[in-house]
């Protein structure tokens, strides 16, 4: 796990300025999804080798959910992306 | 047989003498010593008694890689076990015991285990002491435990101060050493933010105890001269005293700094230890190269030291180990040292050397042994004689120090500490650094490079391409010249056959080489098992000395090359740092922040007792003279507040403020109720779910406008409803126009319940409050008479007729206080948490006590609360899945003892009358329980199995956990007032 993330509205920050919540690629089903869709969504994980999309709650910033692309071998960080600009970005 | 001070020489203040006691006895050393070279100048060479056998153990290095010396320093509070005295800085009135040894380190009872020791080999605790398995924990573990150890932590409370710090550079350079120092000098000229640590107390590393000349002066005054300059830099930052302990991700570095370990009364200004996360754009690693020791039969015996150890004490100490000096050595190395000691007056007798061809030239009167080997020692607290073989026939040579020289390793633990393997080198004939990218580069002797010219170069280069990197203008560094420089060379050597007692691989953990060959025939032979199964290269020196010997051997054994059987797992902490460091500041009322009510004063003044509720100190009970126990300060609060009128302190709840055009949307997707109609002025419950279609919280939503909600959370879960807020407005529906803010500390918010609730709070309000103008679950802004902001809510949770008044925080406690004053004549009464969880448990409210993250709305009775008709929320499809909506889902229903006399405890189960407990008879379990005063008896709350259609079943309530059984009777969980006439009075 990386020990800074550059958050693109605070900066470098330590990372203990965040939590993980987990899988940003997941999509959230219309309610009137079938049960295996929101099953999926609510209960299965992958657990990635390499890159990883995760959401990092700047609990101790500014309170923006980021999406963080990492590598779970290496730790390296790719990208740190504002979370609702990158959910309007998905739904474009 | 005796180490002695050399009458000069040496880095030392020998104007400042040192006084200090080492297991009672009164020492002296100087200035500039350190606890182990003091030690030895007094002859003091028998240091601890080893780990398994209690064998005498002497100083065998002159470094953190030390095995054998560690003490207690100080004492009472203030020891610290297992430090090393080779790093040790000596200060006037340091005490030092010895470890490991009862009951004295001369005579060591337990030194019998090296009469057992045939018995005693790798494994032995696992293969002796397997059954009974229930004497493992109680007799086996601690007896192994205490016989077997080293220094004891004291329990009592530590003194000391620590802190914590961050750091930013440009480059860290890790070891003040002749490459690390001229990398510094080179980078600092250039102008890079530097900052250079070491764990020495004094700059220099090797140039130290070097015998080479630089620019024609003696190398620790070249070190001198490169230190004052660093230290006229205002870009170059040195940490002495300073060991970096760990690389971590994005090139940040953990350090600890000894601020203050080197004084006898530290200051109570400055923390006594420091630990740093360093930042650094580029680091380089110029921790230099390790002296391999020598595996061959007693080379335990206290007198046998690393010979470049022997080589720092005469010359950075001015001490010699001891009258009569021989090396035992497998390159050129050991000849050098030999040079350095007769130059610095040591008598240096023999220098055996394993190799047939060597071609180094003794110092003059050195009789040389070629093709030599070592295969015993004599002495037992002090060597006296080494048993020399050659071609078949033996030799015993008087000596009382014995230097090995087995070649160099470099130190590269912090490149591999991210997951990078050492590499075998077979030039090197040792592990060398993999190449871990441009942030971490490593340098000098730590690279391989063994001449200290190449050092010097190999630092001022590598600063020279760090500079231009960082885009900084680096002048061609200006090298010194070195004089009688020495190529080093050595043979691999990883044991000495023929040995004719214990050879030892790792001294601290009494691991010898056939430990290691027991645990190759056992099949522990991978070098990750070996490790554990010897317990080679564990404990508080990670096997520095030892590991790459362990691994020659286990190659040897294998018959294969060392770079097959690899290394062991370099980890963070290179050395051992104090947990007290790691802590830092986080400590007691320091460890988390204390969360006080702006009430808190207000219960103060009226003689609150308080509870820790998370971080929070909430007020449990307003205790009155005469009142005995809690409970009789309880059960009044509660008959006052359903008889007259109570004021309680809320503020803990969470609240947020909910703006914008989309904001009743937003709060409609977020609860399972409908809130997009919710009229301005009014309040309603609002029940949260998670998206499994659990209760995830809830609480009340008041509409103050069109476009401007208050939100209040449970006390508990304020902050994960305000990240789950957060999650659902900026991920989920970034679309929607809403914008929050947590206003928890910015409202002191107070309930005031009762049936006199009204005419008490009128007093303060012009407005008319009125059951007409103001009913049940009416929320509005109001002005206080004097004017203060307000805002008023007609909720309830303790089931009577009650408002919740909200004042900026800053008035809460003289709004309370007013409140109070009008409600004297009523009869009013603080009360506390305790009386609010009695009275909305007689109510039938529920708290996270019932919303455990298993209940559904409907089990909680609140299923008609959830949407049918909203189109989505969050929760919403899972909540309507098979197994949430089952008819005999655990139900939320009251209990009321059969005999009134006895109680019920939360976490009690429920079963049918006559059934056994068990799992599959489990019924349900109490979720909270008290006792009512108003109904005179104790209720409860709990989920039973159907429970709805089971009210006036008798139900047994079994407590396994106290012991305890009743048959209560199954009941609506509304105990008081179930129509709700009170609340709407």
């Amino acid at each position: 796990m990386a020990s800074l993330i550059t958050c693109p509205h605070c900066g470098v920050r330590p990372k203990e300025e965040f939590a993980v919540r987990g899988d940003a690629s997941l999509i959230r089903p219309a309610s009137s999804a079938s049960d295996a869709a929101w099953h999926d969504y609510v209960y299965v994980r992958v657990n990635p080798r390499g890159r990883t999309l995760e959401h990092w709650h700047h609990v101790a910033g500014c309170r923006r959910f980021l999406v963080v692309e990492r590598d779970t071998v290496t730790h390296e960080v790719y990208s740190v992306v504002d979370g609702a600009a990158a959910a309007r970005e998905v739904r474009r | 047989m005796t180490a002695y001070r050399l009458s000069s020489g040496g880095l030392l203040d020998r104007s400042k003498v040192l006084s200090f006691t080492f297991d009672g006895r009164p020492l002296r050393g100087f200035a500039g010593d350190t606890l182990a070279s003091a030690l030895l100048a007094n002859d003091q060479l028998l240091v601890g008694r080893s780990f398994k056998y209690h064998r005498p153990r002497g100083i065998v290095s002159a470094g953190p890689s030390e095995p054998n010396a560690l003490m207690t320093l100080g004492s009472g509070a203030r020891s610290d076990p297992n430090t090393k005295a080779t790093v040790a800085e000596l200060y006037a009135g340091l005490t030092a015991k010895s470890q490991n040894r009862w009951p004295s380190l001369g005579f060591d009872v337990g030194a019998v285990n090296g009469l057992l020791s045939p018995f005693l080999g790798a494994g032995f605790y696992y293969k002796t002491f397997m059954w009974p398995r229930q004497l493992w924990e109680m007799l086996y573990e601690p007896v192994i435990r205490r016989a077997a150890g080293l220094g004891r932590a004291v329990l009592e409370r530590d003194p000391e101060s620590y802190e914590k710090s961050w750091a930013f550079c440009d480059l860290l350079i890790v070891g003040g050493g002749p490459a690390g120092l001229m990398a510094a000098l080179t980078a600092g000229r250039a102008g890079l933010r530097v900052i250079l640590a070491d764990e020495d107390f004094r700059l220099g590393g090797s140039l130290l105890g070097e015998t080479e000349t630089i620019d024609g002066s003696p190398a620790p005054a070249f070190a001198e001269r490169v230190v004052a300059e660093l230290l006229s830099l205002d870009n170059v930052t040195l940490l002495p005293r300073t060991t970096v302990f760990g690389w971590y991700d994005d090139n940040v570095f953990g350090a600890v700094e000894r601020v203050q370990k080197h004084v006898a009364e530290p200051s109570a200004t400055l923390p006594t230890e420091r630990v740093w996360r360093i930042a650094a754009k580029r680091a380089l690693l110029a921790t230099g190269a390790e002296e391999r020791p020598l595996v061959f039969g007693g080379n335990d015996c206290p007198g046998v030291m690393m010979a470049s150890a022997i080589g720092t004490y005469a010359q950075r100490y001015g001490v010699s180990a001891g009258k009569s000096v021989a090396i035992f050595t497998s390159g050129s190395s050991g000849y050098r040292t030999a040079r350095g000691l007769v130059a610095r007056g040591v008598t240096v007798s023999t220098i055996v050397d394993s190799r047939p061809e060597a071609t180094e030239a003794a110092p003059d009167g050195v009789r040389v042994i070629r093709s030599g080997a070592i295969v015993d020692t004599k002495g037992r607290k002090r060597l006296s004689g080494i048993v020399i073989e050659r071609s078949g026939f033996e030799e015993l040579i008087a000596c009382d120090a014995l230097g090995m020289s087995g070649g160099w390793s470099p130190v590269i633990h912090l490149a591999c500490q991210r997951g990078a393997r050492p590499v075998w080198s077979e030039d090197l004939k040792a592990f060398s650094a993999p190449d871990v990218g441009g942030g971490l580069r490593v340098v000098g002797s730590a690279n391989g490079v063994y001449t200290l010219s190449g050092c010097l170069r190999d630092g001022a280069e590598k600063a020279t391409t760090i500079a231009v990197e960082l885009g900084f203008n680096a002048a061609e560094a200006s090298l010194p010249v070195i004089e009688n420089e020495a190529e080093p060379s050595f043979a691999a050597l990883w044991y000495v056959p023929g040995a004719k007692s214990k050879a030892f691989v790792d001294f601290q953990n009494d691991v010898h080489a056939r430990d290691l060959g027991l645990a190759l025939r056992e099949g522990f032979g991978h070098v990750e098992h070996a490790k554990r199964y010897t317990t080679s290269g564990m404990a508080t020196d990670q096997g520095k000395l030892s590991n790459v010997n362990a691994v020659g051997i286990l190659a040897g054994m294998r018959g294969v090359s060392p770079a097959e059987v690899g290394t062991t797992t370099f980890r963070p902490f290179y050395t051992p740092v104090s947990f007290g460091a790691l802590a830092g500041t986080s400590r007691d009322g320091h460890a988390t922040p204390t969360r006080k009510s702006p009430l808190h004063e207000w219960a103060r003044k009226n003689g609150a007792t308080f509870v820790d509720s998370g971080l929070w100190f909430r007020s449990a009970w307003f205790p009155r003279a005469g009142e005995k126990t809690w409970r009789e300060s309880v059960d009044r609060e509660v008959l006052n507040v359903r008889a007259n009128v109570g004021l309680c302190d809320v503020a803990t709840l969470g609240k947020i403020e909910v703006f914008g055009a989309d904001a009743a949307e937003f709060l409609n997707r977020l609860y399972c109720n409908p809130m997009l109609k919710l009229p301005v002025g009014k309040a309603r419950y609002g029940l949260m779910l998670r998206e499994d279609g659990f209760v995830f919280d809830d609480g009340t939503v008041s509409r103050l406008a069109e476009d401007q909600f208050f939100v209040t959370t449970t006390t508990a879960m304020a902050g994960a409803v305000m990240s789950h807020m957060d999650y659902c407005a900026q991920v989920l529906w970034p679309d929607l126009k809403v914008r929050f803010c947590s206003v928890s500390d910015q409202w002191a918010q107070m309930a005031i319940a009762g049936p006199k609730a009204r005419d008490v709070l009128q007093q303060l309000i012009d407005e008319d409050i009125s059951e007409a103008v103001f009913p049940f679950l009416a929320a509005r802004s109001m002005v206080l008479r004097g004017g203060i902001n307000a805002r008023l809510f007609r909720i309830s949770f303790s089931g009577e007729l009650a408002f919740e008044l909200a004042v900026p925080a800053g008035y809460g406690e003289a709004v309370a206080e007013q409140i109070m004053e009008a409600g004297r004549a009523h009869g009013i009464c603080a009360y506390g948490v305790e009386a609010l969880n009695v009275l909305r448990l007689e109510k039938g409210h529920l708290t996270h006590a019932e919303f455990d993250g298993r209940v559904t709305p409907d089990d909680a009775g609140l299923g008609r609360m959830v949407s049918a008709q909203k189109p989505d929320f969050i929760g919403k499809h899972l909540s309507a899945r098979y197994g949430l909506t089952a008819a005999d889902r655990m139900q939320l229903v009251g209990l009321k003892p059969v005999d009134r006399d006895k109680d019920m405890r939360a976490g009690a189960h429920l079963l049918k009358e006559g059934m056994k407990p068990s799992t599959l008879n489990d019924q349900g379990w109490v979720s909270s329980a008290g006792y009512s005063p108003v109904l005179g008896h104790h209720i409860a709350l709990a989920f039973l199995k159907s429970g709805r259609e089971r009210y006036g079943e008798k139900i047994v309530v079994w407590d396994k956990l106290r012991d305890h059984e009743m048959i209560a009777e199954v009941c609506d969980p509304a105990f008081v007032d179930p129509e709700n006439k009170k609340l709407k009075a």
